[in-house]
């Protein structure tokens, strides 16, 4: 089978881990934060999943079950704090967060 | 590959009987009426104490489970019972808090619980899988713990914790990617065998980088801090004791024992890393305490200030011949800041007052007149922040400055004895406060509040006066 070099999926996913990073800095939106979050998380499973395939080994593939089933605990945890939030301040603005002086 | 047999489950059998316990918890919590929480508050106790006397009896013994997943050594067992030993501490710093606050909920206590049993995973784990689970299992619960008090900004405290705390996994997972790839295996062992054949080394220096950043976030060291004083300021006080001593001894632990199994192949890049944050640490904790008013957070900053101590540890982590010392200098100082730490807390609890009055460092005005031996007890805990005899803060700086020089790493040590007596400033303006102002201060009378501060002051006196004993303890946590 002639596929993609692995070093492809790497820069990919890079660029990918580096968009979610950037996202998380720059974004004041907590649910935006979050999904910049989740696609730091999904770059890290497409490096998994490559270097599974390449080196012919399962658990990269196994960890990437792990963080997928990690990351809806999280999801669940996180969107109620985030609602609760919303509840008392009508706004999810992070620049609002502002009662604790940091 | 083999099955899983009844032996694997001997190596994480502390851990499974804090599982099992917190989720049968889970369930006769519901049978309790409220107003009674106390008894979920003394079942999870039971449940922590039963544990820890298990805990003891493994002391010594030494196995891998579960295909090399998890791994009971030394190491493990002097973590697991310094763990189990800061849960208790938290139930009994809880219970009177959370209802005088008028937030006592049984949920409280069982996640404590899970959040204990994912610090204990975090110390036996022998695999990135594990690490990265146990790491999950005990943030988590603590997230939802922070924002436990609603009529406060805990929320906001719950939510800053979670967003940062989400950020320093995914900096842990890609990091444990890059590794994967670079040697093929998550396994420490794996790793190790793999990396000292000397396969792509980029690949996995900045993979170990990357999981540096995210146990960094973790265990708050400089420039991965800022949210640690947000945080320990708008969480509810008992969680705080409780996250700044756990959450520190887990990340710690991890660190310790994946750098130290997985990665001395690499150990001359991150030396310089390390060396560099752990400066960082201490001077930025230390320096930036000096302008806080708020005893919550500049207890926050002090313990930012402790971690870059505690970081001390892992620089000489490459060095064969010191590197046996350096850890058990670490678990000692380690121990003594738990100690420390959750009698600070106490006293603070002691005069917190509802709405988040009473936290200013003018609050603590003429405690030593009313109050001279709740003044006194902060007073120790005051020196062995600091460092000065008759604590066991001497102690444990001493054995780590000197591990630390062992280790070829003079400069640091000096850094590490200059910020001691810039801390002595700020620690000692609270002593000063207490015994040479006017005021009316008062304080809740809680048992819980009580037992704590003084067993934690007389344990922090008398053991400074036997530290061999301690220390010797610490010498047997090796890592397999």
């Amino acid at each position: 089978m002639n596929s993609v070099p692995v070093d492809y999926y790497v820069l990919l996913s890079a660029i990918l881990f580096t968009i979610g990073a950037m996202g998380v800095l720059i974004r004041r939106n907590p649910l935006i934060i979050f999904m910049s979050i989740e696609l730091m998380l999904n770059a890290a499973n497409l490096v998994f999943v490559a270097y599974a395939s390449v080196l012919k080994s399962f658990s990269g593939q196994i960890f990437v079950f792990f963080v997928i089933a990690v990351a809806a605990a999280e999801v669940a945890v996180g969107l109620a704090l985030i609602v609760q939030i919303f509840k008392a301040k009508k706004n999810i603005n992070i620049d609002e967060l502002n009662s604790l002086k940091g | 590959m083999t099955q899983p047999q009844f032996t694997d489950f001997y190596t994480i059998l502390p851990f499974t009987i804090l599982v099992v316990w917190a989720s049968l918890l889970l369930l006769a919590d519901l049978f309790i009426p409220r107003g009674r929480k106390g008894i979920t508050a003394f079942l999870a106790a039971f449940g922590l104490a039963g544990t820890m006397g298990y805990a003891i009896t493994q002391v010594g013994l030494s196995s891998i489970g579960f295909n090399g997943m998890v791994v009971l050594d030394g190491f493990s067992t002097f973590a697991n019972i310094l763990l189990l030993l800061s849960g208790l501490f938290g139930i009994a710093l809880a219970h009177g808090y959370t209802q005088r606050m008028g937030i006592e909920r049984g949920e409280y206590y069982t996640l404590l619980l899970f959040s204990v049993s994912g610090m204990m995973l975090m110390a036996q784990a022998a695999d990135l899988i594990i690490v990265f689970l146990a790491l999950e299992l005990l943030s988590i619960p603590l997230y939802v713990l922070a924002a436990f008090n609603r009529k406060t900004q805990s929320e906001e405290a719950g939510v800053k914790y979670f967003l940062l705390g989400a950020f320093a996994t995914g900096f842990v997972v890609y990091g444990t990617a890059l590794v994967y790839g670079a040697t093929g295996h998550t396994s420490l062992y794996g790793i190790f065998s793999a990396a000292s054949q000397g396969t792509s080394g980029l690949l996995l220096s900045i993979g170990a980088a990357l999981i540096l950043v995210g146990f960094g976030f973790k265990v708050a060291a400089v420039p991965f801090h800022m949210w640690t004083p947000d945080v320990y300021q708008g969480a509810p006080t008992s969680v705080t004791a409780f996250m700044s001593s756990g959450a520190k001894i887990a990340g710690f632990v991890a660190l310790l024992r994946v750098f130290a199994t997985a990665f001395p192949s690499i150990s001359v890049d991150m030396t310089g890393i390390l060396w560099i944050m752990s400066a960082l640490t201490m001077v930025v904790g230390n320096f930036v305490a000096i302008s806080q008013t708020n005893i919550k957070r500049m207890l926050a900053y002090s313990s930012i200030a402790h971690a870059g101590y505690i970081l001390m540890a892992f620089v000489p982590y490459g060095n064969r011949e010191v590197v046996s010392v350096s850890i058990a200098a670490g678990l000692f100082y380690l121990l003594s800041y738990v100690l420390t730490n959750f009698g600070a807390w106490a006293v603070v609890m002691t005069l917190e007052k509802a709405e988040s009055k009473g936290l200013e460092i003018s609050d603590y005005a003429g405690l030593a007149k009313k109050y001279p031996t709740l003044a006194a007890a902060m007073t120790v805990f005051m020196l062995s922040f600091i460092g000065l005899p008759p604590t066991l803060g001497i102690v444990g700086k001493f054995y780590l400055f000197r591990a630390v020089i062992a280790g070829g790493f003079t400069g640091l040590a000096i850094i590490g004895v200059l910020t001691s007596l810039v801390s002595a400033y700020y620690y000692l303006r609270i002593v000063v406060n207490m015994y040479f102002r006017e005021g009316d201060p008062t304080i809740e009378n809680e048992p819980g509040l009580a037992f704590t501060t003084a067993i934690t002051a007389v344990a922090t006196v008398v053991f400074s006066f036997v530290p061999q004993w301690l220390f010797l303890l610490a010498s047997t946590a090796l890592l397999r």
